[in-house]
């Protein structure tokens, strides 16, 4: 298991907001965290960045990645992981990028805090850029010449640059329109065929967790209720909580005659 | 024209209750500076009850459109009829009236309420400037309101920062449906929310086009949505009607092929229904729309003629209209997929054609 | 199927406005001290006449034998540079200082608050025209805005406080204006103006609470700057004039003795520090109280 999460426990003092037994995401597979919001989901991603602190959050249970035990690592330690070997995406591209820089530095920058010359970084960043369907001249750009889903791929573009194993993706395509959130999502199937990329993605949106998940988790206050293949939770779901936010799901009826 | 569909026809129509609509939109355009949000837009929606889709993505205009259905954006070209009059021309008490007459509620469960007052004051407060009733009748009524979208009337005491996302949805329908409006335009109402939520507001304007005979303009992203609750619908991109008809019709067999791109865009619980179509590129600038049929550039079917000339909303089949040049094509080609069975929604059933008009 | 609200956080209660006022209070201990120190300078000043040793000193008395004596049993803030008695000057200063400031303070958002609010709600036209008579105002260096004014009236604090409050309003007029602007774009104001709410009621209703936070506590700020400045006017001779116990004409007064008599200068500055401090304290509590969502948060 690429990235094993066991135990986890995430409090606000007495308040516990994360109880999560287990969880885990494979080599070239992607697992969806389902849940309402304020289920517990966005903790579990800080919880595995190291950074749930940052927020004033104690952290218990053990986060594992290819076997290296992610909650006894330093701050310093931790640094060399985020970014290199788990990246992450979130919901709004704009956190990613400051207004001020081109987008093409921010993406330089962070090759290069990782250990990479100059010339691998420009090497790297226009052969990542292409993968996810962008021209590596965008890089020249700044944030607001850019579309939130150009962005969003940008995001994931450095995330294949520095070779990550594996992706954390906090509702990535909440903010995008439909289209756009098609291609998001052909990327990311794309990084877990071609790259082997492991791929936990958060999302409140049980049908895009659908069509993208291999397994998925449904998460409730905090604990996970069911989980397993995609396929089985969501059509024949065990727990009645599920059942309920499936039946909640608005479905397109559409008729065939003219 | 078979005689099935000459049926449904005619049923849509007498779903509409009459031939005059409620809300007559002709050749709006709204500009902002160079930006065309809406260029060349008309819509119909029959008197209540009954509910129009308006779909697009961003940049569509439809947020647009439904501002400036109720003057609160100001049109550079077009007129929008309410009842058949011009409601740029209002003035003094035919203003007010209309601002009873038609509401608004707003995409963003966040600012949509004023913080500092409590959710009864705020439900009451347009009661008590129309004077429509007195401070403790306005009190009532706001209790009264709160039991109709389905909250517990102690909410009346509290503060917006003491509700959650949905409720203050439900608080904002209630706001709109003090004034006892004919007229209800929902912009995204449900975005922002949890599938729960969701499912509670979609219930709730369901239930409340039944008791309330409302007559709403549904806008939206989410194909799903107008499915459940919209008999009409028309698809928006670039300011301009892609295409408009009938919803269950519109979503199963689309004449437009920007149509067929949504469709085949929305994910499924059930998976991919259609062979998925990804559309390359970005929506285009506003400020700076393509030649000829802005669709062109993303358009799988583009031809020369897509490049130079811009296609007129015209009637491709029976209450179906299309803005494209290919659009008889598109119609034929259409897969003609069933989809998932129609679910059936919690309280009233899914307005399709054969649907008669709800019992009074 | 009527959902029923989830029971709120003990801190969260709603409660009628009396009980909150007094909740707020104690939830707001810094606030508390703030209003008990204003309450103690007003106490001060309405018994001014049975506090202060010697209330002579407070007007034109002179005791050329007890000319700049230190602090001592028989003067605690000692004497002046015509022998008054200072603590008693400070006592009756109370009735004065304190009374310009909030005098100007007042008047300052008479005019600029309303002219601020609809600047910002009605934008267009009126807004550039108030905007840049706001402008206008306040390119003159404030001083030299108020000495012109107080040039032209007769020296008095009456004049004083016309003069400085004439300066003072356009800093309000800018900083509600920007407020105000941003409220008025808010949905909840759309929502009013979509249900028709007639534009005094969306101004009086929702525009004004909803930008005045900003200004209650820059106002507070401010109650020192005022004295200060009144100071200064009263020093150049237009304004207070000796012997009116002024606590700013004071300390500018005093200046000149400062190496060889410390305290003429610092205890009237003490009297301004408390007093400003206080309506610090009290602005700020004020801001908390009127928030809902921090109104009874420790």
């Amino acid at each position: 298991m690429r990235l094993a999460i066991t135990g986890l426990q995430v409090s606000f003092g007495t308040r516990r907001v994360v109880d999560v037994d287990e969880l885990h995401v494979g080599a070239a597979e992607i697992v969806g965290l389902a849940g309402e919001s304020g289920s517990g989901k966005s903790m579990t991603t800080l919880a595995v960045l190291g950074l749930a602190h940052t927020v004033g959050a104690t952290v218990r249970g053990s986060i594992t990645l290819d076997g290296t035990e992610l909650t006894s690592l330093s701050q310093r330690e931790l640094r060399e992981v985020r970014g290199r070997r788990i990246a992450a995406i979130f919901q709004s591209p704009a956190t990613a990028f400051s207004p001020v820089f081109r987008v093409g530095s921010v993406v330089h920058r962070t090759l290069r805090l990782h250990g990479m010359s100059k010339s691998e970084a420009t090497e790297a960043a226009s052969r990542a850029m292409r993968q996810v369907l962008l021209s590596p001249g965008l890089l020249d750009r700044y944030p607001s010449q850019l579309s939130g889903g150009q962005l969003q791929r940008v995001a994931i573009a450095i995330a294949l640059a520095l070779r990550a194993e594996v992706l954390l993706a906090d509702e990535p395509t909440s903010a995008l329109d439909v289209t756009v959130q098609a291609e998001v999502l052909g990327v990311l199937r794309e990084l877990r065929d071609r790259d082997g990329m492991s791929v936990l993605f958060i999302s409140h949106d049980l049908a895009v967790v659908a069509e993208l998940c291999d397994r998925v988790a449904i998460m409730r206050d905090g604990r996970i209720v069911e989980q397993g293949p995609a396929a089985r939770v969501l059509s024949a779901p065990a727990d009645a909580y599920t059942a309920d936010l499936l039946a909640a799901v608005p479905v397109i009826s559409a008729e065939a005659g003219p | 024209m078979t005689p099935a569909a000459g049926d449904r026809q005619a049923a849509t129509a007498a779903a509409g209750h009459g031939a005059a609509p409620l809300l007559d939109i002709s050749e709006l355009a709204v500009r902002f500076g160079p930006v065309r949000a809406v260029d060349g837009v008309s819509l119909r929606l029959p008197p209540g009850p009954g509910g129009l889709g308006l779909v697009g993505e961003s940049g569509s205009g439809k947020t647009t459109i439904g501002r400036a259905a109720l003057r609160l954006v100001r049109t550079s070209a077009g007129v929008v009829r309410f009842d058949a009059k011009d409601i740029a021309g209002l003035r003094g008490k035919a203003l007010q009236d209309y601002r009873r007459a038609a509401q608004i509620v707003f995409q963003d469960p966040d600012g949509v309420l004023d913080p500092r007052m409590r959710i009864g004051a705020t439900i009451a407060e347009a009661l008590v400037a129309h004077r429509m009733a007195g401070r403790r009748a306005a009190a009532e009524q706001a209790r009264a309101l709160l039991a109709e979208v389905g909250l517990d009337p102690a909410f009346a005491a509290r503060y917006p920062h003491q509700l959650s996302g949905g409720q203050r949805q439900r608080v904002s329908i209630a706001r709109a449906l003090s004034v006892r409006p004919r007229l209800l335009v929902l912009d995204e109402p449900t975005s922002a929310l949890d599938v729960r939520a969701q499912a509670a507001i979609l219930a709730l304007v369901g239930r409340l086009r039944a008791q309330r005979n409302l007559a709403y303009l549904l806008i939206t992203h989410n194909l799903a949505i107008v499915s459940e609750l919209c008999e009409q619908t028309a698809v928006l991109y670039l300011g301009r009607v892609a295409e408009s008809g009938p919803t269950g019709a519109l979503l199963g067999r689309p004449a437009h092929p920007y149509t067929r791109a949504l469709r085949s865009a929305v994910p499924e619980l059930g998976g991919a229904t259609t062979a998925r179509m990804v559309l390359p590129g970005d929506p285009p600038d506003a400020a700076n729309p393509p030649p000829g049929c802005v669709f062109h550039p993303r358009c799988p079917l583009a031809v020369d003629r897509c490049l130079t000339e811009v296609p007129v909303l015209r009637e491709v089949a029976a209450g179906r209209l299309a803005a494209c040049h290919r659009a008889e094509e598109v119609l034929a080609t259409s897969s003609a997929s069933p989809g998932p069975a129609p679910a059936s929604t919690a309280e009233g059933s899914p307005p399709g054609p054969t649907a008669a008009a709800p019992p009074a | 199927m009527i959902e029923a609200p989830a029971p709120l956080p003990a801190q969260d209660a709603v409660v009628p406005r009396g009980e909150a006022l007094r909740l707020g209070l104690r939830a707001n201990p810094l606030m508390t001290v703030g209003a008990v120190l204003c309450l103690v300078v007003v106490v001060v000043a309405v018994f001014a006449p049975l506090i202060a040793p010697y209330p002579a000193d407070a007007g034109s008395a002179t005791h050329p034998f007890a000319v700049l004596k230190p602090p001592s049993s028989l003067h605690w803030f000692g004497t002046d540079n015509v022998g008054r008695d200072i603590l008693s000057r400070v006592i009756f200063g109370a009735r004065v200082s304190p009374v310009v400031a909030v005098l100007v303070l007042v008047i300052a958002c008479v005019i600029g608050i309303p002219l601020g609010v609809v600047a910002g709600y009605f934008g267009g036209w009126l807004d550039e025209v108030i905007m840049r008579v706001t402008d206008i105002f306040l390119a003159f260096p404030p001083l030299l805005l108020a000495l012109a004014l107080a040039a032209v009236l007769p020296p008095s604090l009456t004049s004083l406080v016309i003069a400085i409050a004439v300066t003072w309003w356009p800093w309000y007029t800018r900083l509600i204006r920007g407020q105000a602007a941003s409220v008025a774009g808010r949905p909840y104001v759309e929502s009013c103006r979509a249900l028709g709410i007639p534009s005094y009621r969306i101004l009086l209703r929702h525009i004004l609470p909803n930008s005045v936070t900003p200004l209650i506590v820059q106002v507070s700020l401010d109650f020192g700057g005022v004295i200060l400045t009144a100071s200064a006017l009263s020093f150049l001779g237009l304004g207070a004039q000796d012997p009116t116990p002024d606590w700013g004409l004071m300390v500018a007064e005093g200046q000149n003795y400062f190496t060889t008599a410390w305290w003429v200068v610092t205890f009237p500055g003490l009297a301004i520090l408390v007093t400003a401090f206080a309506f610090t304290l009290l602005g700020d509590g004020l801001r908390d109280l009127l928030d809902p969502k921090r109104a009874f948060l420790p």
